[in-house]
């Protein structure tokens, strides 16, 4: 409806993609004098001609002092210097070559630097624990005693670098848990290096026979290789998250009292100011119309699906999409007090049920912790009081604790997890919290959002049989000269149908209200229907909305549009429920249209007209009754529900709140990753616990040998390296019954097509 | 002895040397773009110094 907005929709901002070169500004860092640092997503770049030309296209802009593309992130980061704090048009000079370019979500400096860490601490531990490797190797092969004493002082002073630098993470977070009364994976991994460090540095100075430095080198070396591949798995997703585009406003327009509106950060916006919205743009806050009329979608906000028609005086809130003409509000609070506010308020209270869970791994740790370190305390105990010697006490205490130094657990869920994550991000789902996946698997009640979730935001026409030929004909070629969703939805009808194109002497589009073309002297009116009939035609439906088709004030037809559902919204219901999952709607939406869904998706347990708190309160209801709740859904009024879950999805249309609370967002209109997802799931804890039970058979084979004092401590880091190297095979298998799944779902897609329509 | 007592060291230097490169490539960002890398040896470079 852009072709007859009045001036105001000139100032050329709110463009629906994109973002300002204002709000390009707001989010760029200064470098150095005047110099500023932008990045930005790019999710179109595939290849070196598309490196190419997006750099060439920046670097043309005037202003732009340097253009960087990194292909692997999706990004480009520029350096620009404005001309008087204006900065370059970026975003527009990209899609003058065909790339569309948005702000990323969120900052991953933090995820950038822990990846950095991890990384030196593997180079350092590898290249220690590698020439420790073969010093000891020549100390094997018999070294005489001056050789095998510098040999192993040498090995002590390379060990020195790992066990300080590369196991730092380690200490640290065993150091964390210990304070706080808890037991994690970390504190056995910690008493085993430094004890095996310790007692192989008191035998090196001592000229012993053996040190045994290769094993807390070798250990530290497996487990952050372990480590850094679950943290790239994770970041990758991460940043895929972060590539979506931003969808709350950075800024406002604000009109002065002179008449002049200017652009600026969301924080100089105050209460009593008038703020301009844009066709296609989201209102920054919340406020009163004080000019002009339009329409909302307030979809992502509320969930409801119909839009609500606003004139002055009406109320608005924050993050609903203007669809109508551009109007000027009063803010009522400033935006750091409105609605999305308030949601990260709730989001805040919400966070501590979440992290009240404890992964898999660490409950394991608790219970194997303290077993393995009494035994260790015993058998120095027993071995001390037995033989009179606490060197050879010492030795088989180390020895117990290494052999059974928890690797294979330390390794085997992160290692089926770094599969499990690869294969659904190959599927568009990105896992952004660890413990995630094991949650997913113990899921027995699904909760949908209705609006967004279930349904996309497109409408779609609802009595096709009822109208007839020749009114679809006239209403679909109207349809096609608007922007306006139910005429894509009309024009889409009438290109399916086949009718051929009528054309009008004359045309014209008034928003807010509808469409009116001339052919002789005739008027054809399609639009709202009080505009388009001067004479009263109620409908009594529940659904979307309807529009009728006039004749010089004659209802000639009515159309009324609906809710699309989402492709594969069907089979995901009834596959769930035939799965013995509990599926229920929480809503926003209005009764009438949820109850349509329900009834439409045989669901039985739905809500309607819920605030964002009683979705909270909801799932809390069905949590304390022992019930394993996962929470899908997309709006800003879903995000403290999708936090209150116990674990969450969320499409990546989703709102960038909602995003950054879910577990899982994936990409992609089908909902039926949802299943395949949790299948996926399923499948790598069955893994998992095959991996404990190697790992419990291997520790009771070997505890008992290093009790009685049979095996040296060199001989533990081989046996518990083996074990390591076996649990990482059976994590493989995962990816390896892939290809099987993948012929079983290729006919999926149609399905899903002829459910959505 | 008198030659392990070159030998050795001249081991651990190298490795060393391999670890100090690994760490200098790292801080000059040669990781941060691994696909990029891969596909900008087809580009060719208008500007020798670049």
């Amino acid at each position: 409806m852009t072709c007859c907005a009045s001036s105001t929709a000139a100032i050329g901002i709110g463009h629906s993609d994109g973002c300002s070169p204002e709000e390009v500004a707001f989010s760029s860092k200064e470098l150095r004098n005047g110099v500023r640092q932008t990045t930005l997503s790019v999710p179109e770049m595939h290849c070196a001609s598309c490196i190419r030309a997006i750099e060439t296209a920046l670097a043309a802009v005037d202003g732009v002092e340097a253009a960087r593309a990194n292909l692997s992130l999706r990004t480009v980061v520029v350096n620009w210097k404005g001309d008087r704090g204006a900065p370059p048009d970026l975003t527009g000079a990209l899609s003058a070559v065909g790339y569309s370019s948005h702000l990323p979500t969120n900052d991953m400096g933090e995820e950038d630097r822990v990846h950095s860490h991890l990384l030196r601490a593997l180079a350092v531990a590898g290249f220690c624990s590698m020439n420790i490797m073969l010093l000891s190797v020549s100390v094997w092969a018999g070294a005489d005693a001056g050789t095998r004493q510098a040999f192993h002082l040498l090995s002590a002073a390379l060990a020195l670098p790992a066990v300080l630098y590369s196991g730092s993470a380690f200490y640290a977070s065993a150091w964390r848990a210990l304070v706080h009364g808890r037991m994690n994976m970390d504190v056995p991994i910690s008493a085993g290096v430094l004890l095996s460090f310790g007692l192989s540095l008191y035998d090196a100075i001592g000229n012993a026979a053996q040190a045994y430095f290769e094993a807390s080198t070798s250990l530290l070396f497996v487990l952050l290789g372990g480590r850094l591949l679950d943290h790239m798995m994770r970041r990758r997703a991460k940043s895929a998250v972060a590539g979506l585009a931003r969808l709350m406003p950075q800024g406002a327009n604000v009109v002065a009292a002179d008449g002049s509106v200017r652009y600026v950060p969301l924080n100089e916006v105050h209460p009593a100011s008038r703020v301009l919205v844009a066709v296609g743009s989201r209102v920054p806050t919340d406020g009163v119309v004080v000019e002009g009329r339009s329409e909302l979608d307030s979809s992502l906000v509320t969930g409801e699906s119909a839009w609500q028609a606003i004139d002055l005086g009406s109320q608005v809130r924050a993050g609903a999409i203007n669809q109508g003409a551009p109007f000027v509000l009063t803010a009522s609070v400033a935006p750091a007090d409105s609605l999305l506010s308030e949601m990260t308020r709730m989001l805040a209270a919400a966070e501590n049920s979440r992290s009240s869970y404890r992964r898999l791994a660490d409950r394991a740790a608790a219970l194997y912790a303290p077993v393995v370190h009494s035994m260790s305390l015993l058998a120095l105990i027993g071995w001390f009081y037995g033989t009179g010697d606490i060197h050879r006490a010492l030795t088989i205490a180390i020895t117990v604790l290494v052999i059974t130094c928890p690797c294979a657990l330390g390794i085997a869920v992160p290692m089926v997890q770094v599969v499990l994550a690869r294969r659904l991000f190959d599927r568009g789902v990105m896992a952004t919290d660890g413990s995630a996946f094991e949650r997913l698997a113990g899921v027995d009640t699904v909760v949908f959002d209705k609006t967004g979730t279930l349904t996309t935001g497109q409408p779609s026409l609802l009595n096709l049989d009822e109208i007839s030929e020749k009114h679809l004909a006239i209403a679909g070629s109207m349809a096609r000269l608007s922007n306006h969703p139910i005429s894509w939805a009309l024009s889409a009808a009438h290109s399916n149908s086949g009718q051929k194109l009528i054309t009008f002497d004359e045309t014209r589009e008034f928003a807010g209200y509808g469409l009116e073309a001339t052919i002789g002297a005739d008027i054809y009116r399609l639009g709202r229907v009080e505009w388009a009939a001067s004479a009263g035609f109620t409908s009594g439906a529940a659904e979307l909305s309807a529009v009728s088709l006039s004749r010089n004030g004659q209802t000639m037809a009515m159309f009324t549009f609906g809710e699309t559902l989402r492709p594969g919204a069907a089979e995901l219901v009834k596959s769930l429920q035939a799965g013995g999952i509990d599926v229920r709607i929480l809503s926003g939406d209005s009764k009438p249209a949820v109850a349509r869904i329900a009834r439409f998706l045989n669901i039985e347990g739905f809500s309607a007209g819920l605030l964002p708190g009683d979705k909270v309160t909801a799932i809390a209801d069905l949590q304390v009754r022992g019930h394993k709740v996962l929470m899908v859904g997309d709006g800003i009024n879903d995000a403290a529900a999708l936090r209150a879950a116990h674990v969450s999805m969320a499409p990546s249309t989703a709102s960038d709140i909602g995003r950054s609370a879910a577990d899982f967002v994936f990409l992609g209109d089908s909902l039926s990753v949802v299943e395949e997802s949790l299948e996926a799931v399923k499948k790598a804890m069955r893994l998992v616990r095959q991996n404990f039970a190697l790992a419990v058979i291997y520790n009771t084979v070997s505890l008992p040998l290093a009790l009685s004092g049979f095996v040296t401590p060199l001989i533990a880091t081989v046996a518990m390296s083996s074990s390591s190297i076996l649990v990482v095979a059976n994590a493989l298998r995962l990816s390896g019954g892939e290809k099987q799944m993948e012929e079983v779902r290729m006919p999926r897609p149609h399905q899903a097509v002829e459910a959505g329509a | 002895m008198t030659a392990l007592s070159v030998l050795v060291p001249l081991t651990v230097a190298m490795g060393a040397a391999g670890l100090l490169a690994f760490l200098w490539s790292m801080r000059s960002k040669q990781y941060e773009d691994l696909d990029g890398a891969a596909e900008r040896i087809l580009l060719e470079d208008d500007d020798a110094t670049g």
